[in-house]
C-alpha cells in the first residue's frame, strides 16, 4: 500500500506556489467571481461586503454566509478563498467543510480573540495570515500559516501602508542576512519568534512561505509597485468592483503582475480605466479604526 | 542549451532554481520574443485560465505551438500540462493542443484532497519519485505514440511523452529530486542532436 499524504504543510505552502505572479481578487457576488476569472485572477477571495463597505458600515464584521461562499465556489473553476475572524477556529472549521480552497485568518473581520491566533496546523485547508513585519509573519507561519501577506489597510485605496509593511518585511530580512550568527539569539527574542525559524528566513533569503501584497492596492501601476518591491502577487479587495470598470481594471492588473518590470506594457494597460476607487487617504482615519493594528 | 520557463504567471522561480542545480541557466519567458533561440521550453504550474488568457493575449499560443513542432522539448507541469492537452473535460481554458491527450482538470478535488505520493517512474528504475499532486489534473485519453511513464496505483496516467513532449499532473519543482529535470534537459540535449530520437 503507497501511503497517500493529505493536508501535509508541502500540499499547503504548495498550492500558495502555484498562486505565484497572479491576481486574487475580493468578489461578493457569484457574478463577479466570474468577472474576475474571465480577467485572469488566480484565485477569489469570497465575502459578503469588500473591506471598504465594512470600513463604512461599521458593526462587527464575521464570517460571510455559507450559502454565499457556495455560490461563488459552484460559479468558478479557480481556487475560492474565504475569511474567519482572527482566533475563529469554529469558523475555519466551517469553511473548511465548505470546501474552501484557502482561509484567511484576517484582521480586516472583527477579531474573535485579541490574544491567540487559530492554531492553523490542525486543519487540512491552508491558510493565509496578514503582517506588517516579519516577527509578525514568522509567528504566523508557526502556528502554521502556509502563506503570508503583508496588511497594508484594507478598504482604503491607498498603497502607503501596504508599502510601509513590504519594505518592512525585506529590510528586516536584508538585515538578517549580514548579521552575524552570534546576534541571531536576541534578534529571535526581539522578533517574538523561533530561533528555528528565523534561521531558515536566512538561509533563504525570503519569507519561507509565498507573501502577497495586499490592502490599499487600486492600480495596475500599484500593483506592479508592490512586485518590483519583492510581492509575490497581489490581493486586490475593493480596488476593483468600487471601481468604475470592473472588469477592465481586473484584466490590467492582472497584465500588469505578469509584466511588473516593463513600464511599457503597464502604461498601455493603465489607458482608460476609467474611475479608480475613490479611496480615503490612511493618514485621515482615526488610530482605532485602522485595521493593521487590530492583530500582531 | 538554451530553456525558458513560461514566467506569466505560477511557479516559475521553482523551475528555474531546479535547472539551476542542474547547471543550466534559463530564461524568463513573457513575450514572444523570449523564446527564440530556445531549444525547450516549460509551461510551470499555476492557474491555468490564466496561463490561456493571457497566452492569447501576448500572442505566446503560434510560436510555442511551432516550438513543438520544430522538435524542440515542451514540458507542462499540473497547470502547464492542461495547456499541453489536445482536449479538456470543461470548455475553458483553452488548450495549445500539443500532446495528443485528454485531460480532466481538478481531477481529485478541492485543495484539501490535494496529496503527496510515493510513485515508481519507468524511466526512473532506481527509488521512487515523491509526486506532489495540488488541485492536479489527471490524464483520461492517451492517443497513439503516447507514452505513459508514471500512473497511480488505480492506474490513471499522471506523467507522459509524446517524442519532444512531456507532460506531468504533478510538481517536480516542489522537491528536491532533480530527476525529471534531468530527463527533460536529457531529451532536449538529443532533440538538438537530431530529431525524432
Amino acid at each position: 500500500m503507497v501511503d497517500v499524504l493529505t493536508g501535509t504543510f508541502t500540499v499547503k505552502a504548495g498550492h500558495a506556489q502555484m498562486l505565484k505572479g497572479g491576481v486574487i481578487m475580493d468578489v461578493v457576488t457569484a457574478e463577479q467571481a466570474q468577472i474576475a476569472e474571465e480577467a485572469g485572477a488566480v484565485a477569489v477571495m469570497a465575502l459578503e461586503r469588500v473591506p471598504a463597505d465594512i470600513r463604512a458600515d461599521g458593526g462587527v464584521a464575521r464570517m460571510s454566509d455559507p450559502t454565499m461562499i457556495l455560490q461563488i465556489i459552484d460559479s468558478v473553476s479557480i481556487p475560492v478563498m474565504a475569511k474567519c475572524r482572527i482566533g475563529h477556529f469554529v469558523e475555519a472549521q466551517v469553511l473548511e467543510s465548505l470546501g474552501v480552497d484557502y482561509v484567511d485568518e484576517s484582521e480586516v473581520l472583527t477579531p474573535a480573540d485579541e490574544t491567540h491566533h487559530v492554531w492553523k496546523h490542525d486543519f487540512k485547508v491552508p491558510f493565509v495570515c496578514g503582517c506588517r513585519d516579519l516577527g509578525e509573519a514568522l509567528r504566523r507561519i508557526s502556528e502554521g500559516a502556509a502563506m503570508i501577506r503583508t496588511k497594508g489597510e484594507a478598504g482604503t485605496g491607498d498603497i502607503v501602508e501596504a508599502v510601509r509593511h513590504m519594505r518592512a518585511v525585506q529590510d528586516a530580512i536584508r538585515k538578517l542576512q549580514t548579521m552575524p550568527e552570534d546576534e541571531l539569539v536576541v534578534e529571535a527574542r526581539n522578533l517574538a519568534v523561533s530561533l528555528e525559524l528565523l534561521t531558515k528566513t536566512r538561509e533563504l533569503g525570503r519569507m519561507p512561505v509565498v507573501n502577497f501584497a495586499a490592502g490599499g492596492i487600486a492600480t495596475p501601476a500599484d500593483a506592479a509597485l508592490m512586485m518590483q518591491l519583492g510581492a509575490d502577487g497581489v490581493f486586490v479587495g475593493s480596488g476593483i468592483f468600487k471601481s468604475g470598470n470592473p472588469a477592465t481594471r481586473a484584466h490590467a492588473i492582472v497584465q500588469a503582475v505578469t509584466h511588473y518590470n516593463n513600464p511599457e506594457i503597464i502604461a498601455e494597460v493603465s489607458k482608460n480605466l476609467g474611475e479608480a476607487m475613490v479611496g480615503i487617504s490612511t493618514r485621515s482615519i482615526p488610530q482605532d479604526q485602522l485595521l493593521a493594528p487590530r492583530s500582531s | 542549451m538554451k530553456i525558458g520557463v513560461l514566467a506569466i504567471q505560477g511557479d516559475f522561480i521553482e523551475h528555474i532554481a531546479l535547472l539551476s542545480k542542474l547547471g543550466v541557466i534559463s530564461r524568463q519567458v513573457r513575450l514572444p520574443e523570449q523564446l527564440e533561440g530556445l531549444d525547450g521550453l516549460i509551461i510551470p504550474g499555476g492557474e491555468s485560465t490564466t496561463l490561456s488568457r493571457l497566452m492569447s493575449m501576448y500572442h505566446l499560443r503560434q510560436p510555442v505551438a511551432q516550438m513543438a513542432q520544430r522538435h524542440k522539448t515542451v514540458w507542462g507541469t499540473c497547470a502547464g500540462m492542461i495547456m499541453m492537452a489536445h482536449e479538456i473535460t470543461e470548455e475553458d481554458p483553452i488548450p495549445l493542443q500539443l500532446m495528443d491527450i485528454g485531460v480532466q482538470r481538478n481531477a481529485f478535488g478541492r485543495q484539501i484532497d490535494s496529496f503527496e505520493q510515493d510513485l515508481d517512474i519507468a524511466e526512473f528504475n532506481t527509488t521512487p519519485f515523491h509526486a506532489i499532486f495540488i488541485r492536479a489534473p489527471v490524464i483520461i485519453r492517451v492517443g497513439e505514440g503516447v507514452k505513459v511513464l508514471a500512473e497511480l496505483p488505480d492506474g490513471r496516467p499522471v506523467a507522459v511523452r509524446q517524442g519532444n513532449l512531456l507532460a506531468t499532473s504533478f510538481h517536480p519543482e516542489l522537491t528536491r529530486d532533480t530527476r525529471f529535470h534531468q530527463y527533460f534537459l536529457d531529451l532536449t540535449a538529443n532533440q538538438a542532436n537530431g530529431p525524432g530520437q
